[in-house]
């Protein structure tokens, strides 16, 4: 007995986006996609306690 | 009766003075890193070893408990998909750390032997995971392994590698290739540990500059990239 289903139908074959002779499916263009946006806020969100930490080097004191 | 002698030099013991000159204890275990590596772009490193730990550890239960388990019961299932996710965040982490540190040039100051083992660690990687997909026991894997033959055949390397045979595929995949990445792993860490974390080109900047000689003198003599002091301003 199936509990659960796919929240996804999978029973069919893969999407696929086609371009000269690159073919890529759209599973792997969503992951690479992804890939690039978590790279683009890896470099530009801050990172917690980054400030306090650099003040505390600056000034010789405790950054906790 | 003569003096005492020296005690002669025995091959554990110069073994150990290299290991300590080459990787101090104070840098193989620091208590602490510069400033600049409170980035989000430093964490992907680490996120690739989690996820290598997830990996080995869900595949030594995969391994123990064979095919028919993973295949058939409820638990195997759910452990297969760990191992089949981990594997995907492995490569996830991994790509992106890869992009973070070609954007920072992480080969500066000396760090050659760094990049390459992290490079040849992601080219190991690949195999590593197809022979895990060709090792499934299913119409997936059968479907991946024609598909992984022709390809191999058609550049020439199909004598040495049969992606059709599980016995083989599956010790590549549960020994000879997983403990070429551990073995890569750990020496592009202990690689890291001895040369420091690449710090930003601006920071690195500001580091030759103020070693660089009067107009007219000879070039410096630390090599750009050398890493900066802890306490050095933080460009943020």
């Amino acid at each position: 007995m199936i509990v659960l289903a796919a929240v996804f139908n999978l029973n069919h074959p893969a999407h696929v986006v086609e371009w000269h002779f690159i073919q890529l499916s759209v599973a792997n263009l969503i992951v690479i996609a992804l890939m690039l946006v978590v790279f683009a806020l890896a470099i530009t969100l801050p990172f917690p306690g980054a400030h306090a930490r650099a003040i505390a080097r600056r000034t010789g004191g405790d950054p906790e | 009766m003569s003096a005492a002698q020296p005690p002669k030099p025995t091959w554990t013991g110069r073994v150990r003075e290299a290991a300590v000159e080459a990787l101090p204890p104070e840098k193989l275990l620091p208590d602490g890193q510069p400033t600049y590596v409170a980035s989000w772009i430093y964490i992907f490193g680490v996120a690739s070893i989690a996820a290598l730990v997830v990996i080995i550890g869900s595949g030594v239960i995969l391994s123990l408990k064979g095919p028919a388990w993973w295949h058939y019961t409820g638990i195997g299932h759910f452990i297969n998909s760990i191992h089949l996710w981990a594997v995907e965040l492995f490569f996830f982490a991994m790509v992106v750390h890869l992009w973070g540190k070609y954007w920072m040039a992480a080969w500066r100051g000396g760090r050659t032997r760094v990049w390459i083992t992290g490079a040849v660690t992601f080219l190991v990687a690949v195999p590593t995971a197809l022979t895990g997909y060709v090792s499934q026991q299913n119409f997936d894997a059968q479907w991946i392994s024609t598909q992984a033959k022709d390809g191999l055949n058609s550049v020439g390397v199909g004598a040495f590698f049969n992606v059709t045979n599980f016995g083989q595929m599956y010790s590549y995949h549960v020994f000879l290739l997983p403990l070429a990445v551990v073995g890569l792993v750990a020496a592009h860490v202990l690689l890291v540990r001895r040369h420091g974390v690449v710090p930003p080109f601006e920071l690195d900047r500001t580091a030759l500059a103020t070693r660089l000689p009067q107009a007219g003198g000879p070039p410096p003599a630390v090599p750009v990239g050398e890493p900066p002091s802890a306490r050095t301003e933080v460009t943020s």
